[in-house]
């Protein structure tokens, strides 16, 4: 098998390895695979949203700290479209909820990207290639967003329930496991695979992948890197804006700072994975939503403290994250 | 400008009567060791960290927890500081090491996931920490307003323990401000400039980067650390929302900017600007607010809960077309005068 040569296998073990640390120390067999799925569809939704900011760093060395805010306004969005649609979420059948979450989704992901758009043009593109301003302009890009949500949708918190048969739980064994978690999974499969396939076999990606390899290489070469730059800065602000409205029915809530909250969590995911990395996101996602669930069951006061380690115990094995990006 | 406001904070208790006035002033003075400090580290050595406010809080919970538990001693409030500096000096140098070993872009990644674990903590050890209410707690006698030196007001203030804790507050700002003007001033402080404007030439004439990122750090945590001791002396209470939430770091990052990055002097304006503009945008935005009343959109744009939406959209615009601030624009028209002026006698001559 050429192709699994080419992978470097050993970080694609350390989910397993977690899983199974857990085991024992969890002790009953059903809880442990109750928090696993659980850790895993909350791995497959941060994955979701911290995929394009990866690579919007890996291609244009730009480090958004305002991607919180796109996750709050798909969020956001989708209580507005799920509130309008109640008749159809009321509902116990499959389709007529998925009618409903579906375009919630689609719009979610429009608004999401138009924002994206107008961030890229107004607050990133007169900062680029210069790191210090760019951390303090998106920030306060993110404060400014997060203020005018404030002012549309109220300062309070949201609630964003669940269609109806989306809740509750398949049993399976003695573990109960929800039936949204399960279709957090599918989502997020579903997107990274398709990430890859654009990724990997279309001209499109390759382009994306050269440019996040050596930009200037790319430039000579002809193709206009920058406005490539600003399709995937789009694209990564819809998907954290599709990451928004799972995560928001995941947490069935959602408040305007809950784009900071998330950031944090992103920041610890890219981190781990290398910046600019799909595959090292999706292992580090994976990874922090298995331990938030684990210590969240084992001891909840250290859930966050616990993915810090977690990212400072992969930071001494690699110091540029599970697969660096060469060249930086 | 400077010795205005010198000046100003040194007389304020005579020059502007009143506990409010007194106060504003207090805070200023804890702002401007606070935002020197964060000024150390992103107008000097070029990197951005979002723990500041924790080091602050860290400082402000050392007080306030030694004079919880045992009591309002010296020794108590010198142990609690102590002991909160300690704390300070290993997390900021752990912090450091881990992530300016890599990249200096981790460092304000990890630092804000840090902040936000610290700040969960704090509210969540309600046992230790007073959880979301805070602590209050008591001082020496000294320092207490009921405590009075003489019987007779002097040039119109009773001289009391409010009046001392400033004054104590006031020496120490004013020597950590000196002290850190010396150390940006040292060898030291050019090298950090050096590694600012140039990270690989700095490396290449052989100064170790890391070193001196991780030392300018901790330096600048310790000067939030003792900020934060200074807030709980003065307020004698201490909780998340006073010391560790993520708008105190907004207004370290504001006045930072307004004042000018890299000067220390812009953290004295800046801070009294700032905390001058805090107090009024509210109130302005108050009387916009109800002048807009017949456009609901706008009335709730202009509402004084959303002044962090205006200050978020000046902070935007300062750091396009200002990012030098007020220090930097009176350098530059001084260098401008004296250019010009220098001109002029040549002409004479």
């Amino acid at each position: 098998m050429k192709f699994l040569e080419d992978i470097d296998t050993r970080p694609l073990l350390l989910v397993p390895v977690l899983a199974l640390l857990a085991w024992p120390l969890i002790g009953s067999g059903s809880t442990w695979l109750t928090l696993t799925v659980a850790g895993l569809a909350m791995g497959m939704i941060i994955f979701i949203m911290a995929s394009g900011l990866t690579l919007v760093f890996g291609l244009m060395d730009v480090l958004n700290f305002g991607h919180g805010l796109f996750i709050a306004l798909g969020a956001f969005v989708a209580t507005s479209v799920l509130g309008a649609m109640g008749d159809w979420t009321g509902s116990g059948t499959w389709w007529h909820n998925m009618v409903a979450v579906l375009p919630a989704m689609l719009i979610a992901m429009a608004v999401a990207a138009a924002v994206g758009l107008a961030f890229e043009r107004f607050i990133v593109r007169p900062v680029y290639g210069q790191h210090l301003k760019q951390i303090l302009i998106t920030m306060g890009g993110m404060i400014i967003g997060e203020e005018l949500i404030k002012v549309i949708w109220g300062p309070q918190q949201i609630a964003l329930p669940l269609p109806e048969a989306m809740r509750g739980a398949v049993l399976w064994g003695d573990a109960a496991i929800e039936k949204y978690r399960l279709l957090a999974v599918a989502v997020g499969l579903a997107v990274f695979v398709a990430q890859m396939w654009v990724l990997g076999r279309t001209k499109v990606g390759l382009l994306i992948r050269a440019g996040v390899q050596d930009r200037e290489m790319v430039e000579s070469l002809g193709y206009r890197i920058r406005r490539l730059f600003v399709g995937v800065f789009v694209a990564g602000s819809a998907l954290a804006g599709l990451g928004g409205v799972m995560w928001g029915l995941y947490q069935q809530n959602v408040v305007p700072q809950m784009g900071a909250q998330v950031n944090v969590l992103i920041f610890i995911v890219i981190i781990i994975g290398g910046l600019g990395s799909t595959g090292g996101a999706l292992i580090g996602a994976l990874m922090v939503g298995l331990m938030a669930n684990y210590t969240g069951f084992l001891a909840p006061k250290l859930a966050l403290f616990s993915n810090i380690a977690l990212m400072a115990g992969v930071l001494l094995w690699r110091p540029q994250g599970v697969y660096p990006v060469a060249n930086r | 400008m400077l010795i205005v406001t010198l000046l100003g904070l040194a007389f304020a208790p005579f020059l502007f009567p009143g506990v409010k006035a007194l106060s504003v002033a207090a805070k200023v003075l804890i702002f401007v060791v606070l935002v020197a400090g964060f000024d150390l580290l992103l107008g000097y050595t070029g990197i951005v960290s979002f723990a500041h406010t924790m080091f602050f809080g860290i400082g402000a919970y050392g007080i306030a927890i030694s004079s919880n538990t045992w009591g309002p001693t010296w020794g108590a409030l010198a142990t609690g500081f102590a002991l909160s500096l300690v704390l300070t000096l290993l997390l900021s140098l752990a912090i450091g090491l881990f992530s300016l070993r890599v990249r200096a872009i981790f460092f304000a990644m990890i630092t804000l996931a840090v902040a936000a674990a610290f700040q969960t903590l704090a509210s969540q050890l309600s046992d230790f920490t007073g959880g979301e209410d805070g602590l209050s707690f008591k001082l020496p006698e000294l320092l207490l307003p009921s405590t009075e030196f003489s019987e007779a007001p002097f040039l119109g203030v009773s001289l009391d323990g409010r009046l001392l804790c400033y004054y104590l507050l006031f020496v120490l700002a004013l020597g950590l401000l000196l002290s850190l003007l010396r150390i940006v001033n040292s060898p030291f402080g050019r090298v950090l400039q050096a590694i600012r404007e140039n990270e690989f030439r700095a490396e290449a004439i052989g100064y170790r980067v890391v070193v001196y990122r991780t030392l300018s750090s901790v330096l600048s945590a310790l000067y939030a650390c003792v900020a934060g001791a200074m807030l709980a002396l003065w307020l004698r209470y201490n909780g998340p929302d006073t010391s560790l939430s993520f708008e105190i770091m907004m207004d370290v990052l504001l006045i930072v900017v307004i004042g000018g990055m890299g000067t220390i002097y812009g953290a004295a304006i800046g801070a009294v600007l700032f905390l001058l503009a805090q107090s009024y945008l509210q109130d302005l935005l108050r009387l916009a607010s109800e002048a807009a009343s017949a456009w609901p959109v706008l009335a709730a744009l202009l509402s004084p809960d959303r002044w962090l939406l205006w200050l978020g959209l000046l902070f935007v615009l300062s750091v396009y077309y200002f990012p030098t601030g007020v220090v930097g624009r009176l350098r530059s028209r001084a260098a401008l005068t004296s250019l010009s002026s220098q001109a002029r006698s040549k002409d004479v001559a």
